[in-house]
């Protein structure tokens, strides 16, 4: 699809409205549906677009291999982290009342960064699950 | 009645998928599966779930299977043995599974144990505690950040042993060079 016009105009004009909602989805999971899973697939989802479109040399050049291996993983070290950032200031792993002085923002502080771990590692590991598929079948042709 | 339509659409797709061998009407058949179960879901009120399901299984499944099938050939290969067996044995499974779902509470009963278990707790402190409208993320996050700590982690390791088994193909076939 990489010589096609229409579609590459469409897809440019397209990706951040995509981006875009997903950050939405991700902050305002608080007040309504959404969350860290379903905005970590829809990031997913957006440069897997942009590869279909662009091709995956250039999905590549945007979104390095090496990024996508490091979100895997770091999502899941920024959520442990929120969990042991509570031991250390006194409380429970995953307690977020002792991560400020008023509880209500703690609880806010701590739903924020586990949420972000999620939408990182998720989004992470759909990518380079994607990767590694596209990838095969340009080698095996 | 809206989610009763539903259901009798996903039992049609389920059957076709069965019938069906060409893998590429599978996978759009199974796309479809599953935006009609985030419509059920969407009736349901579980709004957050109906939204998981149509990203996840409607959206980025379906372009992960279409990644896997231009690996692999696009029709179904005949099976080897006659369905029979396999097939009397999913039939007693789901028909004790509709057997077990007849000592559930009816739907949207009240006096349900899971509705008088936490569930008020949550609903009623959850705000307060947490300061967050959606209880969905609340309990998801705040109160159950264990079990998404669990979520997580399956991601995760998932996503490593996808990379173990493809990344180990791939070294085999460079060392003869």
């Amino acid at each position: 699809m990489k010589r096609d016009l229409i579609l590459r105009v469409v897809a440019k004009v397209f990706l951040p409205f995509l981006l875009m909602f997903a950050l939405y989805v991700q902050f305002h999971g608080d007040f309504g549906p959404g969350g860290g899973f379903q905005a970590g697939v829809i990031i997913a989802a957006a440069v897997v677009f942009y590869a279909l479109i662009y091709g995956l040399a250039n999905a590549r050049r945007v979104v390095p291999e090496r990024l996508v291996e490091a979100m895997m993983a770091a999502g899941v070290l920024l959520y442990m982290g929120v969990g042991f950032a509570g031991l250390l200031l006194g409380g429970n792993f995953l307690d977020y009342f002792v991560l400020d002085r008023d509880s209500v923002v703690g609880q806010h502080r701590g739903i924020f960064w586990i949420e972000a771990g999620v939408a990182i590692t998720v989004s992470g590991v759909m990518l380079k699950i994607f990767y590694m598929f596209a990838d095969r079948g340009r080698i095996d042709e | 009645m809206i989610i009763n339509v539903l259901l009798v659409l996903m039992a049609v797709a389920v059957v076709v998928l069965a019938r069906v061998r060409n893998l590429f009407s599978v996978i759009v058949l199974s796309g479809l599966y599953s935006f009609l179960m985030a419509t059920v879901l969407v009736a349901l009120d579980a709004v957050d779930v109906a939204m998981t399901e149509a990203s996840v299984g409607a959206g980025i499944s379906t372009v992960l299977l279409l990644g896997a099938l231009h690996l692999c050939k696009s029709e179904e290969a005949k099976p080897v043995h006659k369905p029979w067996l396999p097939l009397a044995v999913s039939a007693a499974c789901g028909l004790l599974l509709v057997y077990g779902t007849l000592g559930l509470p009816a739907f949207s009963d009240p006096g349900a144990p899971i509705h008088t278990h936490v569930a008020p707790r949550y609903l009623q402190d959850g705000p307060r505690e947490t300061g967050i409208p959606n209880v969905v993320t609340a309990v998801l996050a705040s109160y159950r950040g264990y079990d998404t700590l669990g979520e997580v982690t399956v991601v995760f390791t998932a996503g490593a042993g996808v990379v173990a088994l493809l990344r180990r193909r791939r070294a085999r076939k460079e060392q003869p060079k």
